[in-house]
């Protein structure tokens, strides 16, 4: 579903002297399928290796190899392609697209272009204000990756690594249902969270496996739309966000300075953060593609389908529906507990027979604040889920106050060690016998017969009380109990 | 007693299993002929070394009764199948002096079995051609002169190399490779058998890649149950390959002399063309006699979209030529012509390193596949391709075989047709259509012309029906009880 009719949100808008303008954007994802062998070669994909020490005969097309279809990364694609709600074709096939450069060395490109693996989809995008968009996909297929041209190490040749020439991709097209770069960025997060619960694409930017190439155009908030161009080959949240800026507000100058758009596919300059020609519409390549004759047509049975289908994982949408329908959680918490599968199992496995509630608000509050300020990632944090379990556990079981749960996982953070011992060990436990809060409570009121007597007329000066008694027991006295007792001996 | 190199395989392996002769014996005599054959040009390499060595361990195989179905065999491998550690050049300058690190699955069957490598042998470039005369080495004389005459004549093409030195006793068979004729051709232009099996039943791994849907390789040899006994050891799944097919090998050597009472034997109508020499018209019903006389019923098939075939066959396979031919780009092996830039050093590198038939293949499959033209041509050749494949199906629901001529002519002066690519075409009329459609099809001698050369009949088959082929080729070689050889000139 084309949604054009969709105008931004006003906020995202870009207003200059001649009025309004939005942005309209889709992506083409390029996801390294997370396989230990290529596409059509049994070559390792290993991040980093020695150059050229990854490639078979077939990915170095030497005369009369004939690749050969990796059906584990077949099996990835399709998962895919069923997380994103997607049709999935029982009929694909592979076509050749062809063209020369030193670091494609059959001199075409594997792709699919007439017969996708995965057709029409769509996914809803939460966005970072709580709302959420749906962005239709426009098809996910799977093609080979060129290997890497090397134009730095020598001023008069070109190295050419062939490692990863060969490595599976699934390209991943939206439909053009993006407004503004925060969407853009929310849409890469969600489908990155979403390989990464499927498992089949590390979602590593930074290793280039997962890379954009983003579709930019402008229009007057809800008109006619615009040309495009095409920036390629973006490889982190940040580019992708600041070239749609940069090319959106590029576009509205030559707009407005009477210009028109060329359709051309531009690169982004990371230093500058301004993007340039790559080539223009005229200079695009004619492909020549046509079906592979060395493969065969993939066709996917249906108990073969529903045997995937069936072991999918518990995906966010699912998982958030679940922790709002049967947990209690509001869609807001949902959704950041599932936004990736390391904090959902975390949170999972903190929320194991404790309250899910105030499993998840401390989790929330507490651990993520932490992280956040401490910038750790969720999978060093050093107090684990299980210690973080004990934790909540002693919350809701009155053995020790809120207060006093967050001075347990501060002594766990710096010191480790297990949050039952260090509360038993240190006397944190929280007083709950009501004797022993009673006679504090009486040495109190007895030492202050004065406030003891405003209290009736002044009910909130209660809490005065109640933060003497708190201090009186080093915070261990139960907050409620002390309340009670309070309330009964000064009001009633 | 026979000259070794005169024997048929079939004749050598017994003679081998009687310790008439060993391996090595045999071998050199093949060595030696090859020696004294330089002016046809057939091999482009004699791996003498190899040979004799290969032949030694076969003799010690076969003293310690370990001997597989070839054992001891020298044969000749045509240059488009890839040999580890030989140079192998496809018939193009383009791969200079490339040396696989690599054996053709193929050709690692035929070691596997016990045969000997006696050289590489010439071929078309990038198995383009039908006279042989598109080599980037020279074209390969046919061993056959025309009665009286002196004149040199083509072998066929594209495995002119490999019917040439059959047929010359310089192998007792070689291995050939078939994209549109390129096996059946020139085995009727020199006297020789050869089968084009079912596209699949051998792995294309390792072969230089022509036309990927439509390569498929097989033997030339001099007899047809010579044929069937390379065919089995060549043939066999390979996982390697994705369009090799997961069937069973069956003895096609015992086929070779099946009965065929009963077969009912199609002759498409289409396939009498215009223009066709009477002598043709006449071995061709020469053939239907005597396969009547088997016991078969000759019928009259229609095969409507013959006249489409090559026109198909003629954008088809020049569209994946020139996609699989791009991997020769100078960048990692073989030959590299530097130009002032990289667009340059293409240019230069490619249109030096590939003769003129290849460029042109190269040009019309550019062509044909490029936008706006895609669907005019490539799309609708897809489709009278299919169109083609249905109407053998018709056929073939009606009959168990097709008999028809393997070639519109016998073998022509070397230079006749060079400046014609039409006419030079046309030699494939009557074999593309298998392998548009993928079908087995055998050639086998039939007789000679009045001037003295060999013509072929082909019998086409079902898929997978080798066997089919086979029992016919086999009855009508015996009917044609064609034993002429060429009278050694050379």
């Amino acid at each position: 579903m084309f949604t054009a009719e969709r105008v931004a949100d006003k906020s995202d808008w870009i207003t200059t002297e001649t009025g309004d303008w939005e942005i309209i954007i889709g992506l083409e994802i390029h996801a390294q399928v997370a396989s230990k062998a290529k596409l059509f070669s049994g070559a390792a994909t290993k991040y980093g290796a020695e150059p050229n020490t990854q490639v078979s005969l077939v990915d170095a097309a030497m005369p009369g190899m004939l690749p050969v279809l990796n059906e584990y990364c077949v099996e990835q694609a399709v998962r895919t392609g069923m997380g994103m709600k997607a049709k999935i074709n029982a009929f694909s096939r592979f076509d050749r697209k062809n063209y020369f450069y030193p670091d494609l060395p059959q001199g075409y490109q594997i792709s699919q272009l007439y017969h996708p693996i995965v057709g029409e989809g769509e996914m809803q995008v939460e966005l970072d204000d709580g709302d959420s968009i749906i962005v239709g996909i426009e098809r996910l297929h799977l093609e080979q990756d060129a290997g890497k041209s090397i134009h730095d190490l020598d001023p008069n040749a070109t190295y050419v690594d062939l490692n990863r020439c060969g490595v599976a991709l699934m390209e991943i097209v939206s439909k053009p249902d993006m407004r503004s770069a925060r969407e853009a960025a929310a849409y890469v997060r969600k489908l990155r969270s979403l390989v990464r619960y499927l498992g089949t694409c590390d979602g590593d930017m930074e290793k280039g496996n997962l890379r954009a190439d983003v579709n930019v155009s402008v229009r007057r908030p809800g008109g006619e739309l615009g040309t495009r161009c095409e920036i390629k080959n973006l490889n982190s949240m940040r580019f992708i966000q600041q070239a749609i800026e940069y090319e959106a507000r590029r576009q509205i100058q030559i707009l407005e300075g009477g210009g028109e758009i060329d359709q051309e596919t531009r690169l982004y300059n990371t230093d500058t953060g301004e993007t340039r020609t790559m080539r223009s519409k005229e200079d695009a390549h004619d492909y020549r593609y046509f079906p592979d004759p060395d493969l065969l047509p993939v066709k996917l049975s249906e108990d073969w389908l529903a045997r995937i289908k069936a072991d999918l994982p518990e995906l966010p949408d699912e998982k958030k529906a679940r922790y709002v329908k049967d947990f209690g959680l509001s869609e807001y918490d949902a959704s950041v507990l599932v936004s990736d599968r390391e904090k959902a199992a975390y949170y999972e496995e903190v929320a194991k027979g404790n309250d899910k509630k105030l499993a998840a608000n401390w989790l929330l509050n507490e651990v993520f604040g932490k992280l956040n300020k401490e910038n750790v990632d969720i999978n060093d944090c050093p107090v684990s889920a299980a210690a973080n379990c004990a934790i909540v556990a002693m919350i809701a079981k009155d053995v020790i106050s809120g207060k006093i749960a967050k001075q347990v996982f501060e002594i766990c953070w710096t010191e480790g060690g297990d949050p039952e011992a260090i509360v038993e060990e240190r006397g944190l436990k929280q007083v709950t016998d009501t004797g022993a809060i009673e006679a504090m409570i009486d040495e109190i009121i007895a030492a202050n017969p004065g406030q003891a007597a405003k209290v009736k007329d002044k009910p909130k000066t209660l809490g005065w009380f109640v933060g003497q008694v708190m201090q009186a027991s080093q915070g261990k006295a139960n907050p409620q109990a002390v309340n009670k007792i309070l309330r009964e001996k000064l009001l009633d | 007693m026979t000259a070794l190199n005169e024997l048929t395989l079939a004749a050598a392996l017994k003679g081998l299993a009687n310790k008439d002769f060993s391996s090595r014996e045999l071998t050199q005599a093949h060595l030696d002929a090859m020696a004294g054959a330089e002016a046809l040009n057939a091999y482009l390499i004699a791996t003498t070394d190899q040979a004799l060595a290969m032949a030694d361990a076969s003799d010690e195989r076969r003293k310690n009764a370990e001997t597989g179905p070839l054992e001891g065999i020298p044969l000749g491998i045509k240059d488009l199948f890839c040999t580890k550690g030989v140079r192998t050049t496809a018939g193009s300058k383009i791969l200079g002096d490339f040396t696989p690190s690599y054996e053709s699955t193929v050709s690692s069957n035929l070691w596997h079995d016990g045969a000997v490598m006696l050289g590489k042998l010439n071929m078309d470039e990038f198995a383009m051609g039908s006279s042989n005369e598109n080599s980037a080495f020279g074209p390969v004389v046919n061993p056959w002169r025309a009665k009286g005459g002196d004149q040199k004549l083509v072998p066929g093409g594209s495995s002119g190399g490999s019917a040439a030195a059959v047929a010359a006793g310089l192998c007792l068979g070689a291995t050939a490779t078939d994209t549109g004729g390129s096996i059946r051709q020139p085995a009727s232009f020199t006297g020789t058998v050869g089968i084009k099996p079912t596209y699949g039943r051998c792995s294309r791994w390792g072969i230089v890649a022509f036309a990927s849907s439509l390569d498929q390789a097989g033997p030339i040899t001099r007899t047809v149950e010579d044929a069937a006994i390379m065919l089995r050891s060549m043939s066999g799944h390979d996982p390697k390959d994705s369009t090799s097919l997961k069937a069973d090998v069956p003895d096609f050597t015992a086929a070779c002399t099946r009965s065929l009472k009963g077969l009912r034997i199609g002759i498409p109508k289409e396939y009498r063309v215009e223009g066709m020499p009477a002598e043709i018209e006449k071995i061709w019903a020469n053939g239907m006699d005597w396969l009547r006389a088997e016991g078969c019923e000759i019928i009259d098939v229609s095969l409507p979209h013959t006249k489409y075939a090559l026109p198909a066959y003629y954008i088809i396979a020049p569209a994946e030529a020139s996609s699989n031919l791009a991997r020769y780009d100078g960048m990692r092996y073989g030959v590299r012509v530097e130009g002032a830039d990289l667009t340059e050093t293409y240019e230069k590198t490619r249109g030096q390193g590939f003769g003129e038939e290849v460029r042109r293949r190269i040009m019309m499959g550019a062509y044909v596949l490029s936008a706006g033209f895609y669907d005019a041509y490539y799309i609708r050749a897809q489709k009278v391709r299919a169109r083609i494949a249905e109407d053998f199906k018709n056929a073939f629901s009606q009959c168990d075989a097709l008999l028809t001529p393997t070639a519109p002519s016998a073998a022509f002066g070397i230079n006749a047709r060079l400046n014609d690519p039409v006419q030079m075409y046309l030699n494939d009329i009557f074999t593309v259509t298998a392998n548009l459609a993928g079908l087995p099809g055998i050639s086998v001698p039939a007789a000679l012309d009045n001037t003295g050369l060999p013509l072929g009949l082909q019998v086409i088959g079902k898929a997978l029906d080798e066997e089919t082929c086979f029992a016919v080729g086999g009855a009508l070689e015996r009917a044609a009880d064609f034993n002429a050889k060429p009278s050694k000139w050379w």
